[in-house]
């Protein structure tokens, strides 16, 4: 009993099953009080549910729970949060347009008389950010924060006094450095006070950084929980993905375009005012060419100027050796251009629509709306896919918005295949994604480019722009500032060209 | 607990796992309620089912709901697809005015008449046409943008009524009234115009890639521009789409009363589409379309219509137990509805 209590949670034997889908498999988690958790797993190895589980979003088939020794049932997410057991989850689930204050007080706002007391509910506000130490203006819409911000308004708004467990799910996956340091600055603050937090995080770094131990879930079983320092990265990295890696550093051995080719783009002093300043960008066959840059650098924007999502208006671009006058997705898609975007929700899947038709949907437009792609080929050309791509499903009917992160990532990917590109732009195409499909991405884009695609990288990872690119285009505050070739490439060399230039 | 009392029942009854898909199917409540109307009305009014032929032509109260729902049933197959892009066509029953004053002045104008059909669905386009353009091309939320209509196109017939100095506004037509009201065979003629319509709308949307384009579209603008897919265009198809629906809409209205009547011809009619596109599992925020079930939903609607008038019940109850009606279908398709019944059920046994 004794040594029961020296943990504030203990979830013991549980067992979740999805049809046809063993999604945990007698899982144990012990949580101490005031230690910072790491729960690390590929996509869909179950760190989602064990935590829906824990926080009573999900209902378990089998199991215990034991909060301080003492068994709970929870049912629902606010059954939890009375229990002190908070959630802060990876997309921000707050409201934009409402101010910070009500976003920080809905549902929970004082009353006087039934009314709601305005003076009170900002005074409350403002007590829940002064825990974090964050001094804002309360009275602006959320949505004019960054989303770092966004992501401390959050957790205060999850923080109660009585709360003794925090779930932070993926806290840090569109933060950069200096607002992760920020973020981690109020763990540490957290775990003073004896809360134990669970950090579920892709960023191995950010592991080490913060974590005191680290459970790692493979496959919906529990491969092992290690105090961090007995964990060295390549164990973890192993424990992961269940096999041996090599690292994936280094750089491309063999280089498979031609100097002297026609460019499939390019671009000459195109811009957008405000977006991103005028750059000249070249891109020929066989050939990787990254976007480096650090948050909010314009890779983004850089990539949807060239595609016409963003329409430019300065510069002109020529593709294929034409130049395009009115450049737009859909032109673009005629001369062979595809972009896979970074935000997969709003930018990328239509959530309704099957695994099957959101994979044909570039080569059907590319088509036209009158040469209809017969159900037949459809199926032959998305199962193919499925296959190449190792996309987990059980079939190409199912919804795309029921699928894990890494596989919605790889129907975009599939999308933008089947439609028979020459050039390829990839925003974060291993944003979100575990080890194991990042070293499987990272080969993907090398294979793809060997067959003669040009390929543009976006990407916040220089590790893996180092290993992919032939030629790198730095980046800094909106504005291209550097390109770097061949043996030239290095980390160093592309923070060093971010810093000093 | 609960897991195990559940596969033990499983076992017992081998067609349980068959009878759960079926209870899935989005057509399964709208059919239930259709089926336990069609009982009601066997036990209340026996007369419903009669079926007669007179002077070749079948008569009865089932054919007569086939008859009078074709025009809903038009306007919500158009309404459908409106309603696929993520938008909503409130000006439909203001374009079944237009067209219908549009052909009672040509009439009385002396155009040949096969010309008259052809203009009564071009100024049915033309109306979707204008919708199109205020949501695709200015961007105007799609619920303001048909409302402009709405409120203009009522006042628009009543203006082109005045044209032959607002004297009685009706009018003979062997052609419209033969599509209208005639019959091949024993089959009501509009029957088979609307199967053709029907069959014309499938093609183009399930035959050709539009359909897969309008529900992307639907289902994420944002995505589908990316995909290279032209939503402005996709978008304003829809609403010309829905404009040829009603102008067809409107051809068998007005030549079913023979007079253009601006004020209250097609009354409400948006509305009835819309709850058709709804009771048929269709979803106001876009992504899919489903054409034959939104038939379904438009022939629920029309049978209660039909039972409530001829149970011979004041027609004053006619919209609360139609709103009563309605409201059932859509708690029965709720999941959470369901699931409370279901665990309610589930505690007693």
């Amino acid at each position: 009993m004794a040594e029961s209590s020296a943990y504030r949670v203990e979830m013991l034997g549980v067992s979740k099953t999805f049809p046809g889908v063993r999604a945990l498999d007698d899982v144990n988690l012990q949580l101490r009080p005031g230690e910072v958790h790491a729960l690390l797993g590929e996509n869909g190895a179950g760190k989602s549910t064990l935590i829906k589980v824990l926080t009573g979003a999900l209902k378990r088939d089998k199991g215990t729970i034991l909060l301080d020794g003492k068994e709970i049932e929870v049912s629902s997410t606010s059954e939890a949060q009375e229990l002190g057991i908070s959630t802060v989850y990876q997309e921000v689930n707050l409201i934009p347009t409402l101010s910070v204050t009500k976003n920080l007080t809905l549902g929970r706002q004082p009353r006087k008389f039934g009314i709601v007391d305005w003076k009170a509910t900002k005074k409350l506000a403002l007590q829940r950010l002064d825990r974090l130490k964050l001094d804002i203006d309360v009275e602006r819409p959320l949505g004019s924060y960054s989303v770092a911000i966004q992501q401390l308004i959050a957790i205060a708004r999850a923080l109660e006094d009585d709360t003794s467990v925090l779930v932070l799910d993926e806290p840090t996956a569109s933060l950069d450095a200096e607002e992760t340091a920020l973020l981690f600055q109020i763990v540490r603050d957290l775990k003073a006070h004896g809360i134990a937090i669970v950090f579920i995080t892709h960023f191995i770094d950010q592991v080490y950084q913060i974590a005191d131990r680290i459970s790692v879930l493979r496959n919906g079983r529990m491969v092992g929980t290690e105090a961090v320092a007995d964990l060295p990265r390549l164990k973890l990295i192993s424990m992961m993905i269940g096999r041996e890696i090599e690292g994936i550093g280094g750089r491309p051995t063999a280089s498979y375009f031609k100097e002297d080719s026609v460019p499939v783009i390019e671009a000459e002093g195109l811009g957008r005012s405000r977006t991103i300043a005028p750059f000249d960008l070249t891109l020929r066959a066989g050939e990787v060419v990254g976007l480096a840059g650090l948050l909010g650098s314009g890779r983004t924007e850089t990539a949807k100027v060239v595609l016409g999502a963003i329409k430019p208006d300065s510069g002109t671009i020529k593709l294929n050796g034409k130049v395009i006058s009115r450049l737009s997705p859909r032109a673009s898609l005629a001369n062979g251009i595809v972009f896979c975007p970074e935000d997969r929700k709003a930018e990328g899947l239509i959530g309704e629509l099957s695994i099957r038709e959101n994979i044909m949907l570039s080569l059907q437009a590319k088509r036209g709306w009158l040469n209809r792609i017969s159900r037949a080929e459809q199926e032959k050309l998305a199962a193919e896919m499925i296959s190449a791509l190792a996309i987990a499903t059980p079939d190409a009917e199912k919804p795309v918005g029921q699928l894990s992160g890494g596989n919605q990532q790889k129907v975009i990917l599939a999308r933008s295949l089947v439609s028979q590109p020459k050039a390829l732009l990839l925003d974060e195409p291993t944003r979100g994604i575990d080890v194991g499909a990042h070293a499987e991405i990272v080969s993907l884009i090398r294979r793809l480019c060997s067959e003669g695609l040009a390929l543009l990288v976006a990407s916040s990872e220089f590790d893996e722009l180092v290993a992919v690119s032939d030629r790198v285009a730095v980046l800094r505050d909106r504005k291209k500032v550097d390109e770097i070739s061949g043996e030239q490439i290095t980390r160093e060399n592309i923070i060093n060209s971010i810093a000093h230039r | 607990m609960n897991t195990q009392d559940l596969s033990s029942s499983e076992t017992k009854s081998s067609f349980a796992p068959t009878l759960r898909a079926m209870m899935a199917h989005r057509a399964v409540w709208p059919l239930v309620v259709l089926a336990i109307i069609l009982i009601v009305n066997a036990i209340v009014v026996p007369s419903f089912f009669s079926l007669s032929i007179n002077n070749g032509r079948l008569f009865g109260p089932i054919v007569d709901v086939f008859y009078r729902g074709t025009a809903p049933a038009l306007i919500a197959i158009g309404m459908a697809v409106v309603i696929g892009t993520k938008g909503i066509d409130l000006s439909v029953g203001s374009i079944v005015a237009v067209v219908g004053a549009v052909i009672a002045w040509r009439i009385k104008a002396g155009d040949p008449h096969f010309v008259i059909l052809w203009l009564a669905l071009f100024v049915g386009i033309a109306c979707g046409a204008w919708n199109g353009f205020l949501v695709a091309v200015l961007d105007i939320q799609p619920i303001i943008a048909t409302l402009i209509l709405m409120v203009a196109g009522r006042g628009i017939g009543l203006l082109i009524n005045l044209i032959d100095g607002g004297t009685d506004p009706s009018f003979t037509s062997e052609l419209l009234q033969g599509l209208s009201v005639g019959s091949i065979g024993p089959i009501p003629t509009r029957l088979i115009l609307f199967a053709a319509i029907f069959l014309f709308l499938w093609f183009l949307l399930r035959r050709t890639a539009l359909g897969l384009f309008v529900e992307s579209v639907g289902g994420n603008p944002e995505a589908a521009q990316i995909a290279g897919i032209p939503s402005r265009l996709i978008k304003f198809s829809a609403y010309v789409i829905s404009g040829f629906c009603t102008g067809w809409a409107a051809i068998i209205l007005t030549a079913d009363v023979h007079t253009s009547d601006p004020v209250s011809v097609a009354l409400f009619s948006e509305l009835d589409a819309i709850l058709a596109v709804v009771i048929g599992g269709g979803s106001l925020m876009g992504g899919r379309i489903y054409l034959g079930m939104t038939i379904l939903g438009a022939l629920v609607i029309q049978t209660m219509v039909t039972s409530i008038l001829m149970s011979g019940w004041p027609p004053e109850y006619n919209l609360i137990i139609k709103a009563v009606l309605v409201l059932i279908i859509l708690l029965l398709q709720s999941n959470n509805f369901r699931g409370a019944v279901m665990s309610l059920f589930g505690r007693r046994a």
